[in-house]
C-alpha cells in the first residue's frame, strides 16, 4: 500500500503535467520567462532559487547541526542531555507555517536593518546588490537554516552513537586531546554524516510555507542574498489556485513533479548512506545483542 | 607555541565552538516562543475559539470555523492512515529481513521525505480535480497520506521492542502467527502505537501546503465533508499575509493556539514512552 501510493504520486504527477511537458519539453527548464499571461513557461528561476536558498541553509545549517551532535553526543554531561535533547525536537516540531509568521514580522525587519546597514562599498557588489527591503533570499536561507538544523543534527547523533566506542576509548588511549578523538569517532561516521546532511537538503528543498512568506516570490535570478527570489515549492503554493488555463497548472504541476523526483533522489541516497553506516558501524554491536535473546529461547 | 599546547588549544576551540553551536540554536527557539507568546496573548481570548472571523474592519471574531474544520481533517486523515499505517507497520516488524519489507520500510521513508507541497498537488489531482470540487475530504486525504509513513515508521519500532519472549511463548502455546501477532504482540505495544498516533496528529495538524488546494479554505462554518473547509493554518496564512493590523494580531493568536496544540500533544505522548520504556525496562 506504502510502495503504491509512492509510485502513485510519481504517476499521477507525470499524467497531470503532460500537456506542460509535451509544449516545452527540455526549454521548460532552461528559459526564465515565466508570463503566465501569454501562455509562456520556464521554470529555470525556481530550480534556481530553490538549489540556491537550500545551499545556503545547508551552509549555515550543517556546522551548527554538527556542533550540536557532537555537544549532545560526546561532550555534555549526563543530566543535560535530555533537555537538550528535547528543545532540538521541539525545533522541528513548530509548524513551518508559525515560522514563516515569526519571519515575515520579525526577522524580515531585522534583516531589512541589518541590510540597509551595509556600507555602500559592500553593496556595491553583486553578492549585496538590490534594495534592502529585507524579503528576499537572506531572509529565506535564514529561516531554513534554523529549520533544517533538528533534523540533520538528531540523526547525526545517532549515527554518532553508532560509533563504537572502542574507537574513542583507543584515540583516548593514544594521547589524544578532546578534538583528536573526536575527529576519529567523526571519521569513523563520515558516511552516515553526510546522509544527515544530505536529509536536511531535502527538507530545505521542499519546505514551503515559510520560504514563500520571506523570499519575496520574485521569478528573477539574481545572485544577491538581497533580492527577493522565487522557489519551486513557494511558486507552486502562490499560484496553482490562481491557475487559469490548463497548461498554466500543467506547468506548476510538473514543477512539483521534478521537486518530488529530485527529494526522493536525494532522500534515496541518504538513506542509503546512513543505512550502510548503521550496519558497518552496529554489526558487531547489533550481533551481540541479538544473540542473548536467541540463547534465552 | 608547542605542539602540545597548540593541540590543547584547538580542542578547547572545538568544545567552544559545539558549546556555543548549541546557543545558537536555541536563541531562535527562545525567539520564536518568545513573540509567539507576546503577540498571540493580546488575541486568545474565548472569543477566539467560539466566534466567527468577522468582516473586514470590524474588530473582535475568532477562529472557530477553523479550529473545526482542522479537528475534522485530523480525524479524517486519522481515520484513513491508522489502518494503512499500523498494519504497514506490523508487516515491516513481523517480516523484518524479507526483500519486500525492506522495500516497504524504503518506500516509508521515501514517503516522509516527499515535500508536503508535492502531497497537495497530489491529492489536487486525485481528490479535487475528478470532482471538481474543493472539499474537507480532499483535505483529509492530503493529511492522510503525510500521515501513514510516520505512524508505519513509529509502529514498526514499537513492536521490535516487544521481547521476542512473549511472541515465542504464545507461538509455544499453539496459536498461530497471525493470532500471536494480534493477541500478543500488538497489544504489548498499543500504548506506544497510540502515542505515535498522537504525534503525528500533532505534526499533520500544524500542515498547511498540502491543504491550500484541497480543502482551500472557509470564510463560513461548515462541517460537510464536500464543501471546502477552512483550517487554523491557512487561515493564518492568509491573515498573516493580508493587510490589516487586526488581521495579523489573529494570524499570531491562531499560530500561538496552534503551537499550544502541537506542544501538549508532544509533550504527552514524550510522558507517555517514558512511562512505557521503564515499564519495559523492569519487565
Amino acid at each position: 500500500m506504502v510502495v503504491l501510493l509512492v509510485l502513485g504520486i510519481g504517476f499521477e504527477l507525470t499524467r497531470q503535467s503532460m500537456l506542460s511537458i509535451q509544449k516545452f519539453g527540455f526549454n521548460f527548464w532552461r528559459t526564465e520567462v515565466w508570463d503566465p499571461v501569454a501562455g509562456d513557461f520556464g521554470a529555470l528561476p525556481f530550480i534556481w532559487g530553490t538549489l540556491y536558498s537550500s545551499i545556503l541553509a545547508l551552509l549555515l545549517a550543517a556546522p551548527i547541526a554538527l556542533g550540536i551532535a557532537i555537544f549532545i553526543s560526546e561532550l555534555c554531561p549526563n543530566w543535560l542531555k535530555q533537555p537538550l535533547v528535547f528543545l532540538t525536537e521541539l525545533l522541528a516540531a513548530i509548524p513551518s507555517i508559525v515560522y514563516g509568521l515569526w519571519g515575515m514580522f520579525v526577522l524580515v525587519p531585522a534583516v531589512r536593518a541589518l541590510e540597509n546597514s551595509t556600507p555602500d562599498a559592500l553593496r556595491q557588489l553583486p553578492l549585496f546588490s538590490g534594495p534592502g527591503i529585507g524579503v528576499g533570499m537572506l531572509s529565506a536561507a535564514l529561516i531554513l537554516a534554523v529549520m533544517i538544523v533538528p533534523f540533520t543534527s538528531s540523526v547525526a547523533r545517532e549515527v554518532l552513537k553508532a560509533v563504537p566506542a572502542a574507537q574513542r576509548e583507543g584515540a583516548y588511549a593514544l594521547g589524544a586531546t578532546r578534538f583528536e578523538a573526536i575527529r576519529a569517532a567523526v571519521f569513523f561516521a563520515r558516511t552516515g554524516i553526510v546522509g544527515a546532511v544530505m536529509l536536511g537538503f531535502g527538507r530545505a528543498l521542499g519546505e514551503t510555507m515559510a520560504v514563500t512568506m520571506v523570499i519575496g516570490n520574485n521569478p528573477r535570478i539574481s545572485a544577491s542574498l538581497f533580492a527577493p527570489q522565487h522557489t519551486m515549492a513557494a511558486v507552486i503554493a502562490n499560484e496553482f489556485t490562481e491557475a487559469d488555463t490548463a497548461l498554466y497548472l500543467d506547468a506548476l504541476v510538473e514543477i512539483g513533479l521534478v521537486l518530488f523526483v529530485i527529494t526522493l533522489v536525494i532522500n534515496g541516497l541518504s538513506r542509503l548512506l546512513i543505512w550502510s553506516m548503521a550496519r558497518s558501524g552496529t554489526g558487531s554491536r547489533a550481533a551481540a545483542a541479538a544473540s542473548p535473546a536467541e540463547s534465552a529461547a | 607555541m608547542s605542539w602540545t599546547r597548540w593541540r590543547k588549544l584547538l580542542s578547547a576551540l572545538f568544545v567552544g565552538f559545539c558549546g556555543l553551536s548549541v546557543l545558537l540554536v536555541l536563541v531562535p527557539l527562545a525567539l520564536v516562543l518568545f513573540f509567539l507568546v507576546k503577540e498571540g496573548i493580546q488575541a486568545v481570548n474565548l472569543d477566539f475559539f467560539t466566534h466567527m472571523p468577522t468582516p473586514v474592519g470590524e474588530p473582535g471574531g475568532g477562529m472557530a470555523n477553523a479550529i473545526v474544520g482542522t479537528l475534522m481533517m485530523s480525524g479524517l486523515a486519522a481515520v484513513m492512515a491508522v489502518p494503512i499505517g499500523v498494519l504497514s507497520g506490523i508487516y515491516m516488524s513481523e517480516y523484518a529481513g524479507t526483500r519486500f519489507a525492506s522495500l516497504v520500510r524504503f518506500a516509508a521513508d521515501t514517503l516522509n521525505g516527499v515535500p508536503s507541497i508535492v502531497i497537495g498537488v497530489f491529492a489536487y489531482s486525485v481528490a479535487v480535480l475528478p470532482f471538481k470540487q474543493f472539499s474537507a475530504l480532499a483535505g483529509g486525504f492530503a493529511l492522510g497520506v503525510m500521515m501513514i509513513p510516520i505512524i508505519a515508521r513509529t509502529t514498526e519500532e514499537l513492536l521490535l521492542l516487544v521481547p521476542g519472549a512473549m511472541r515465542e511463548g504464545a507461538l509455544a502455546l499453539g496459536a498461530t502467527h497471525a493470532r500471536a501477532v494480534f493477541s500478543v504482540v500488538v497489544p504489548a505495544a498499543l500504548p506506544g502505537i497510540i502515542t505515535g498516533v498522537v504525534l503525528a496528529l500533532a505534526r499533520i495538524a500544524g500542515e498547511t501546503a498540502p491543504l491550500l488546494f484541497t480543502a482551500l479554505n472557509n470564510r463560513f462554518f461548515s462541517t460537510r465533508l464536500t464543501q471546502p473547509i477552512s483550517s487554523l493554518t491557512v487561515q493564518v496564512y492568509t491573515y498573516a499575509t493580508g493587510p490589516y493590523a487586526d488581521w495579523h494580531r489573529q494570524a499570531w493568536a491562531g499560530a500561538l493556539v496552534l503551537v499550544s496544540i502541537v506542544l501538549v500533544c508532544s509533550l504527552l505522548a514524550r510522558l507517555a514512552t517514558r512511562r512505557l520504556e521503564r515499564m519495559h525496562a523492569r519487565g
